[in-house]
């Protein structure tokens, strides 16, 4: 049976009934609540802290609790626990109040006084530039990169055309429907930690360094975890230190669950950002060369920017194919909640960018766009801008044809022209995006940081148990894994088992992080399966482990981002078509096409599932998320004023798979999740472009904004 | 407070502070954990329960308000055939992904068909408006809601 074939996802039923288990519906005996006092000032000294009497069974957790290191463990060990002398964004966690009573623990911190001495602050990306107070390094920058291709000198003065463009992208919240939570406990000698988290081993690691305790007396427990997004990859480490704190002090599990408030204030979220291209164009059209410079607003300690960043870079000369090429990245420290990893961990805003830009460009030299983009897409075999090797066919041409075969892109924009100068009263618009998106983290990331094992355990009675450290956590792993090892092992679904990751059972495949999860860890299983298969012996108990092998060929260089910054890409094609009133610029999404290259479908409804969820959450990204920040306080608080999609505002979604299989990927597979969300805002914003006739370069759009430009 | 009330078919006489949020007694009291918090401000629909066929949402309704009145919740549809029909919907449309917004959306359209037999795609949208899901991206649980529109005609 074909793999891709859609079965019943596993965890439908449980879920359905209310029966599986989210960190909020997990009572431990004894358990006491913790809530966080939090700094109130962007950045400032801390002159004093008087705390008010304990009643008992109360207790305050801070910087001098921890036994361990007081930094959490990520890139940089710039980010404390609980804040030590100084709070550099508002909200800045300083110490737990713990006890029984919730009501009773918010008594106490209202009765806790702390007296600050405010610094001069750092509120946006000029700022940091130009600061002569760093709050990270000499240069406020958490990372200050470049890369090249060949030499764009050369052609500078050969170019026909030299067209330069800023771009701008706001902050996304990930919004996951279950806040953020953990418990800790702490007997025998051992810490635990359960909780809603993408990456078990993060959180591990930042647990053992923050109590100073060995491997084996820390333990990470995952639980059902309902949303993440990006949103539970570096967090959930710095609040497992928190309540890892707080066991051992208390010694009684102390659980810590985030209101929405608190967890819309003070969670990372997709970084802002300022992009500058310049494309150099001879007279056929072709592009000889781009520079881009990349500023991302970091906020106030370092957590995933640096390699967000990266990727912004890998992905700002986007499918096309480009001989020169120059890129600067500066992930830029500010005074302002963290920010960190959110589905497409930095490639949408780049392609935001470099989509817009690109129809400026063809706008500029008076040609159709689309055959603009068309006549400088990469083909298999060329160079990426790393002069990496693109080594699979790449059928961007087709998707696109297939593309505009079911959305009649092209004929509908010639048509909207006409039209809109009708006086309608609607003014109708469609806009495209073409873009990839690297599988698996970045050039030797895999081989030499990650360094995924997996492991399978058989019974006796021939079932098969997959103990690996990737989370389900609404993405459909749980189903997808199990088909692919059921699958490879010639066995019903229902003799594999796949629970939660527990660090006590598990090893460590890598982080739920980066598309990787399916192209790699499902690589890795499938291989284990292989070798399962190959010894099986009936009645007998059997284990198995794997390790990651990078494939042959690939090479990176890691200190000049030269070759294969990716081992596989997946493609995609994106239209959407709006309306919008001319009186008031309310936008509608009329509808939205969506063709991807995933390699394979391991589960064409899961598959299906992703697509629909990223090209909404992508939707909101170009249209209806607007949060900003305001002297280092976001003036958005709540599910009430961050707005994301209802039902109300979705549209039809037609998808299709052009798919080109990936020889190292399971079945062919290649990455999905974080794909489907990039396509959308800028197909969103040029369809809003296009029907007013002007130049939109910032996401979100916002109504009120484009009045102002149309005037 | 003495409060009475009709629980999944059950009656319940209770003595408890009646400005406990109905969300923490379902959850606290009772053990009935299909109720999640999402927001604790009436926005997600994460929290909603049926109160005397309504939809509502359990973190906005002090317990006082729920004397005698009749709450449903999905584990009291549990052995009906309406949830049945819902729930193998929900699993062939492919409806449920991280599953916290999950219960909710199966009392939306609990709700749902209590108003309508056979709901417009319109109304379906509208019914399950004041539930957020930030996984499915909304079309496969209103493909969902279709298909038990369909499969459960003789019963709603």
């Amino acid at each position: 049976m074909d793999i891709s074939k859609k079965i019943i996802r596993v965890d439908a039923e449980d879920k359905l009934l209310g029966k599986s288990k989210y960190i909020g519906d997990i009572e431990f005996e004894n358990m006491l609540f913790a809530k966080t006092v939090r700094s109130d000032r962007a950045r400032a000294k801390i002159k004093s802290i008087k705390y008010p009497k304990l009643p008992k069974g109360y207790f305050i957790v801070d910087k001098n609790d921890v036994p361990g290191l007081n930094k959490v463990k990520a890139v940089e060990n710039d980010q404390p626990f609980f804040a030590d002398g100084v709070v550099n964004y508002i909200g800045e966690p300083i110490a737990l109040v713990i006890g029984e009573s919730k009501y009773k623990i918010l008594d106490l911190i209202s009765q806790i006084d702390i007296e600050y001495e405010d610094l001069e602050a750092v509120y946006t990306i000029e700022d940091g530039l130009k600061t002569s107070n760093p709050l990270f390094g000499d240069n406020n920058c958490f990372a200050d990169y470049h890369y090249s291709k060949n030499s764009l000198e050369e052609i500078k003065s050969k170019a026909k055309y030299v067209i330069s463009g800023e771009y701008k992208t706001g902050y996304q919240e990930q919004m996951y429907l279950e806040p953020q939570g953990v418990v800790g406990i702490y007997k025998n000698d051992k810490v635990e930690v359960h909780g809603s988290m993408q990456c078990p081993y993060y959180v591990k690691g930042a647990v053992e360094q923050c109590m100073g305790f060995d491997p084996e007396n820390v333990r990470i427990v995952q639980t059902t975890t309902g949303g993440a997004f990006g949103g539970k990859e570096d967090y959930p480490s710095l609040i497992a230190g928190h309540v890892a704190v707080a066991a051992y002090k208390a010694k009684q599990p102390v659980q810590l669950i985030f209101s929405r408030e608190e967890d819309v204030e003070v969670t990372p979220k997709r970084h802002p950002s300022i992009i500058h291209l310049t494309s150099f164009i001879d007279q056929n059209h072709k592009i000889m060369g781009m520079e881009a410079d990349i500023k991302l607003e970091g906020g106030a300690y370092t957590t995933l920017s640096t390699i967000v960043l990266q990727r912004s870079m890998f992905a700002a000369i986007g499918a096309y194919n480009v001989e020169n090429v120059f890129v600067r990245g500066r992930a830029i420290a500010t005074n302002t909640v963290p920010s960190g990893a959110f589905r497409g961990f930095g490639a949408p805003q780049s392609l935001f960018a470099l989509e817009t830009h690109m129809e400026k460009c063809a706008k500029e030299m008076g040609i159709d766009a689309l055959d603009f983009k068309l006549k400088n897409l990469m083909k298999q075999n060329d160079r990426s801008s790393t002069n990496g090797i693109m080594r699979d066919p790449i059928i961007l041409p087709e998707m696109v044809e297939r593309t505009d075969e079911l959305s009649k892109f092209r004929k509908k924009k010639a048509e909207f022209a006409n039209y809109n100068k009708t006086n309608p009263e609607k003014l109708k618009g469609i806009g495209m995006s073409i873009f990839f998106h690297g599988g698996g983290f970045t050039g030797s990331g895999e081989q030499d940081h990650i360094k995924a094992k997996v492991k399978l355990y058989k019974s006796s009675e021939g079932k098969v148990n997959l103990l690996l450290a990737n989370v389900e956590m609404g993405q459909g792993v749980h189903t997808t894994m199990r088909k692919i090892a059921a699958k490879t092992l010639d066995l019903p679904i229902e003799s594999v088992t796949y629970n939660n990751p527990d660090t006590d059972y598990t090893m460590d495949s890598g982080p739920t992080a980066a598309s990787r999860t399916i192209m790699v860890v499902g690589k890795l299983v499938q291989e284990a399966c292989e070798e399962l298969k190959a010894g099986w012996i009936d009645s007998k108990d059997q284990i198995v482990i794997t390790n990651y092998k990078q494939p042959e060929g690939f090479n990176w260089d890691d200190k000049n981002f030269i070759g294969d910054v990716y081992n596989s890409y997946s493609w995609g094609v994106n239209v959407v078509e709006v309306s919008i009133d001319p009186i008031t610029f309310q936008i509608d999404v009329d509808h939205i096409w969506a063709i991807f290259d995933i390699g394979k479908a391991i589960d064409e409804m899961v598959v299906r599932g992703q697509i629909e969820g990223g090209v909404i959450q992508g939707l909101g990204y170009g249209g209806l998320e607007v949060m900003e920040s305001k002297k280092g306080k976001l003036q958005q608080k709540s599910i009430t004023d961050y707005i994301i999609p209802t039902s109300k505002d979705v549209p039809k979604i037609t998808s299709e798979l052009m798919n080109v299989p990936y020889t190292h990927g399971p079945y062919g597979a290649k990455g999905l999740g974080e794909l489907t969300l990039i396509g959308t805002a800028p197909a969103y914003s040029l369809a809003v472009s296009n029907a007013l006739d002007i130049e939109v370069n910032k996401i979100p759009v916002k109504p009120e904004e484009l009045i102002r430009l149309v005037k | 407070m003495k409060i009475k009330f009709t629980l999944n078919y059950k009656d319940i006489e209770m003595d408890i502070n009646p400005l406990m949020r109905t969300l923490d007694l379902l959850r606290k009291e009772f053990g009935l954990f299909s109720t999640k918090e999402g927001c604790g401000d009436g926005e997600c629909g994460a929290c909603a329960i049926i109160l005397n066929d309504k939809i509502v949402n359990s973190c906005m309704v002090p317990v006082a308000n729920i004397h005698g009145k009749e709450i449903v919740t999905i584990e009291g549809l549990e052995k009906t055939e309406r949830y049945s029909i819902l729930k193998k919907s929900f699993e062939d449309a492919g409806a449920v992904q991280c599953g916290f917004c999950i219960p909710g959306m199966m009392m939306a359209a609990e709700a749902l068909f209590r108003r309508h037999k056979t709901p417009t795609l319109e109304q379906i949208k509208e019914g399950i408006s004041g539930n957020l899901c930030r996984c499915t991206g909304y079309n496969m649980i209103i493909e969902a809601i279709e298909l038990a529109t369909e499969r459960g005609k003789e019963i709603w």
